[in-house]
């Protein structure tokens, strides 16, 4: 099988696996070289989740309980590209975050700031044609770890995405402008520098709604396909 | 070529995934009942040789017939030859690192370039301390002839190649990963 799409992984872009300033990756990240895979159908193909997974609550973080959740209220939105700027349309898009007092509603989260009765931090939807996602939430908190003296995570949301094909899973993490404590965090400074601003998302004070919400534009750019052999993609 | 788009970069899914990314129906990569079904079972370890007991383990294959219900399989998309045949899981390690899922063994492929690849499943994990996720592939100890063949595994160094094997046990098959150490699994830059 000859002439296969490929979707190259550019340098300088993803973490390195080993980042000694985050102390977790000493046992977890592998120490051999990784070993080229040449992309074939398994990688070439990917699970195609969609709507049959979301519920009509999902994208509103703010409502999905008997009462609003407390914080400020944000919309956080953006397309969905591939490098080569086409929209991944039809894709499932996952978020979870902490409560704007910067706790989890997770038995593993300790740390004594206040849960909300009314925030689970937990929001799915499904991009449109244009490749569009919309999620209204509240602002998250930050909150301390303890990978470091006195080490804190800037506020941030954490997304999921598939795309289309296999390459293209990607997880990640979203922050706001301008936050002090991007400095000492080393999870967003593993990113190479040249990419760490790709994280960021920008306030949008145009798609800000009046009397309702602050807004949050970050645009998602997931693998894409180099030239194929097949001619133009069908998107 | 016109310019591209800048990669956005990944982030560790971090202590907290199972918020986001629980599904109820995550290990069933066929329902339960399917007949031929069974568990596809193993532990993550870290280079402690201690259990991940918070990470998450993704799967994704192919049908029995080696064929995918996907747009972008050059031989055309076909609906699967399981009923509810998903092709995909996401399950959660427990306390004592484990994970299983409910599949179904994935037929032979044509590789890329000639010849064919032995039924295989590329598995992801994430976990805290993955700053992305690791991607390794499965292949099944019983298929010698086809593994053989293989070309991905025989890129692999011979020394190795054990680490890809699931061997059967635990109502199926059963598979090892470790992150580090002087086993360290295969995992592939994908």
């Amino acid at each position: 099988m000859d002439g296969l799409p490929h979707y190259p992984l550019p340098e300088g872009v993803h973490p390195p696996l080993a980042f000694p300033g985050y102390r977790s990756t000493a046992l977890r990240a592998p120490r051999r070289p990784l070993v080229a895979l040449p992309h074939g159908l398994t990688e070439l193909t990917g699970p195609l989740l969609g709507a049959d997974r979301v519920g009509p609550d999902d994208h509103d973080l703010t409502v999905q309980h008997g009462g609003e959740a407390l914080g400020q209220r944000i919309i956080v939105s953006g397309r969905v590209l591939d490098e080569g700027g086409r929209p991944v349309r039809d894709t499932l898009v996952e978020v979870w975050q902490a409560n704007a007092a910067g706790r989890y509603r997770h038995e593993a989260d300790t740390w004594p700031a206040p849960l909300d009765p009314n925030f689970s931090g937990l929001g799915r939807t499904v991009t449109d044609a244009e490749g569009r996602y919309r999620f209204t939430t509240v602002k998250p908190g930050a909150y301390p770890w303890r990978n470091h003296h006195n080490a804190w995570r800037p506020a941030h949301i954490h997304f999921s995405l598939f795309g289309r094909a296999f390459p293209q899973r990607l997880v990640t993490q979203m922050y706001f402008p301008d936050d002090p404590l991007f400095a000492q965090d080393p999870v967003l400074g593993s990113v190479p520098a040249g990419a760490r601003d790709r994280l960021v998302s920008r306030f949008d004070l145009d798609a800000t709604q009046p009397e309702w919400a602050l807004c949050f534009t970050w645009d998602i750019v997931l693998r894409g396909r180099d030239a194929t052999p097949f001619g133009d993609d069908d998107d | 070529m016109t310019e591209r788009l800048g990669l956005t970069p990944s982030q560790t899914v971090g202590p907290y995934w199972s918020i986001g990314m629980t599904w109820p129906d995550g290990a069933d990569v066929v329902p339960e009942g399917t007949p031929g079904a069974f568990w596809l079972s193993g532990v993550v370890r870290d280079g402690a040789g201690e259990p991940l007991a918070d990470g998450l383990v993704e799967t994704w294959q192919a049908d029995p017939d080696g064929r995918f219900d996907h747009p972008d399989d050059p031989r055309g998309p076909r609906p699967p030859s399981v009923p509810g045949f998903r092709g995909f899981a996401r399950v959660a390690t427990g306390p004592d690192g484990t994970w299983r899922i409910r599949t179904v063994k994935p037929g032979p492929l044509p590789a890329p370039g000639g010849g064919t690849q032995a039924p295989h499943l590329d598995l992801s994990v994430f976990a805290r301390g993955l700053l992305d996720r690791v991607v390794t592939r499965v292949y099944f100890a019983d298929e010698e002839a086809a593994n053989a063949a293989d070309p991905v595994l025989a890129a692999v160094p011979a020394d190795r190649r054990h680490t890809l094997l699931a061997t059967p046990g635990g109502g199926g098959y059963t598979f090892t990963v470790a992150l580090q150490g002087s086993d360290e699994t295969v995992f592939f830059a994908v």
